[in-house]
């Protein structure tokens, strides 16, 4: 089904969600969402629904606040307002590590993989709390820490062949070529086993052809993995062309939000980006 | 000849196991832990104490040596350097400073500062080749050495716990962000780094049997050299490091002059770190821009 057809519908609360989540509970709920930075408003009034398998893009102008967004909801910044509900539950007061393994996980705008790690001990550290042993059984090398990496062998081949990227586990990651380190960054990313993926600008840097190969696949994770993805990008092919739901940030406060066509003839959008029409003002 | 070779690799066995602890803690936390020389000696004291009061075997005593500096060196940590995790390096390094005096003190107030014997705990004869006589202290040191540093090396390359170590070496937020506990990562470095420091200290007072408040300082920072020697940071970098610099002061000894060793020990390092400032197998350090 292409986005073009998606029919965004209102809930009794005031977030809009595809027609096929109506009636499921929001994957995230975020109300009120603000940070200050001493005398500083990065954030303010910062308000998204996103539905369980909903692909929704956050887009603005550059400083908008879009990564200081992804930081509130990763715990890298604590909000200074505001509330986050991941799945029903309030991610006051839980830290990064919390905020992941409570479904969060995230890709970063300046690629940030451990570079002198192999891809695939990339991979294993995001599937870090999903492999069970402690460490006296990994001192040891008993049977259950054979068992156990023998799974998350497996388990990092399996989350690598999205990206057909298998027959690259034993390359360092610093080494990829870059569409290759923004992919496994998703791959280790995806590791983690999250209900909402934070991609931030995850087209940066690519070319077309690389661009409409990620696009395919952001779908394909959205399917396969059923989880709900949140993407920053400024490549407007991909964000109109994947996203369902778009929410465009300017000065840290929401501005507009709707289907990617509603966006695109938004006269606040289009002033944000463009200006505003001198002539048409007077 | 022979003889000296073995008693510098010995000796710089002892300096490897050392600098070990020091290059994985600057490694994780990008902090020179100056009082893990101190640690050293309380391992000495407690391998002591356990045999000469309560007459404990070898093995018993020395499991209790790197029982109790594993505690301490995870409280170490927890009390002196985490809270100031995020303060100026140059803290953390007077902070750390701070801990090895506290450290000799105590033992000073416990011990008070005559020389103790250590207790032979190495009870196999020495080993006579033809006209050559290994001591077996040097054997078993170099022995423990070797199975350190295979043990070592996989568990930092092959279990989870070892990725992450190195996951967080490299980048703390991202590895927080992928859901890995830094400061769980980090207090466990603490703890291998110092329970280490416990064995180096009873091979070290098993091959030079005094043992005083200030034993552990002097090798301590010759293990801090040996690990700046090998390229700080590089786990094979600490054992190379430590090994030839276990055979320069040997050898220095032997044909040059037992004064001037330690003068001549610090000026490889010198002449060494001139011409490859980021030591033998240091990490090149070169950032995209």
């Amino acid at each position: 089904m292409s986005n073009k057809d998606i029919k965004l519908v209102q809930l009794p609360s005031p977030n809009f969600v595809p027609e096929r989540d109506r009636d499921k509970p929001l994957m995230l709920e975020v109300s009120h969402l603000g940070i200050d930075f001493g005398g500083l408003t990065a954030v303010n009034e910062f308000n998204i629904g996103i539905s369980p398998t909903e692909i929704a893009g956050l887009i603005g102008p550059n400083g908008a606040g879009k990564t200081t967004v992804f930081n509130l909801l990763t715990k890298v910044y604590e909000p200074t307002r505001g509330t986050i509900l991941l799945d029903g539950k309030d991610t006051h007061g839980m830290n990064t590590i919390q905020v992941n393994q409570a479904g969060i996980a995230r890709t970063f705008q300046n690629i940030r993989l451990f570079d002198k790690l192999t891809v695939e001990d990339n991979v294993k550290i995001g599937l870090h709390n999903s492999i069970k042993y402690h460490m006296p059984t990994g001192v040891f090398r008993l049977p259950k820490y054979w068992r156990e990496e023998k799974k998350a062998h497996e388990r990092a081949l399996e989350l690598l062949s999205i990206f057909d990227m298998q027959d690259m586990a034993g390359y360092i990651a610093g080494s990829l070529p870059y569409g290759a380190q923004r992919r496994l960054e998703i791959v280790r990313a995806l590791a983690t086993g999250p209900k909402l993926l934070l991609l931030d600008e995850p087209a940066a840097g690519m070319n077309p052809s690389e661009t409409s190969e990620l696009m395919e696949n952001i779908e394909k994770i959205r399917d396969e993995f059923k989880i709900a993805i949140l993407l920053i990008e400024h490549d407007m092919n991909l964000v109109m062309g994947v996203c369902e739901s778009i929410a465009v940030l300017n000065f840290g406060e929401i501005i507009a939000k709707g289907t990617p066509a509603e966006i695109q003839n938004n006269p606040k959008v289009i002033e944000a980006y463009l200006g505003a029409d001198e002539e048409s003002s007077n | 000849m022979l003889s000296y070779f073995i008693n510098g690799i010995s000796l710089g066995s002892v300096y490897a196991i050392i600098a070990l602890g020091y290059t994985m803690v600057y490694g994780i936390a990008k902090m020179l832990n100056f009082a893990h020389g101190d640690v050293i000696m309380i391992g000495g004291y407690m391998a002591f104490c356990s045999t000469a009061y309560l007459g404990w075997p070898a093995i018993p005593s020395v499991l209790f040596a790197i029982l109790v500096c594993t505690v301490l060196g995870v409280i170490i940590e927890k009390l002196a350097y985490k809270p100031l995790r995020d303060a100026s390096s140059l803290a953390v390094l007077i902070t750390a400073i701070g801990v090895s005096y506290f450290l000799q003190n105590a033992a000073l107030l416990i011990w008070s500062s005559n020389p103790k014997a250590f207790p032979n705990m190495v009870k196999f004869p020495n080993l006579v080749i033809g006209d050559i006589q290994i001591s077996s202290v040097a054997i078993v040191t170099i022995i423990a050495c070797i199975i350190i540093m295979i043990v070592l090396t996989l568990f930092t390359t092959k279990t989870k716990m070892g990725k992450a170590m190195r996951a967080v070496s490299e980048d703390k937020g991202a590895a927080q962000l992928m859901g890995i506990n830094v400061n769980a990562t980090i207090s466990m470095t603490f703890a291998i780094g110092s329970g280490l420091a416990a064995i180096a200290g009873v091979l070290l007072c098993s091959a030079y049997p005094t043992l005083m408040p200030t034993t552990g300082a002097m090798p301590g920072i010759k293990a801090f050299t040996a690990a700046v020697f090998g390229g700080i940071g590089s786990i094979p970098g600490a054992m190379l490091g430590g090994i030839l610099l276990g055979i320069i002061e040997i050898f220095a000894k032997a044909y040059i002059s037992t004064q001037l060793s330690d003068a001549i020990v610090f000026a490889v390092l010198i002449i060494v770190l001139i011409v490859k400032p980021t030591g033998l197998l240091g990490k090149k350090i070169s950032e995209k821009v």
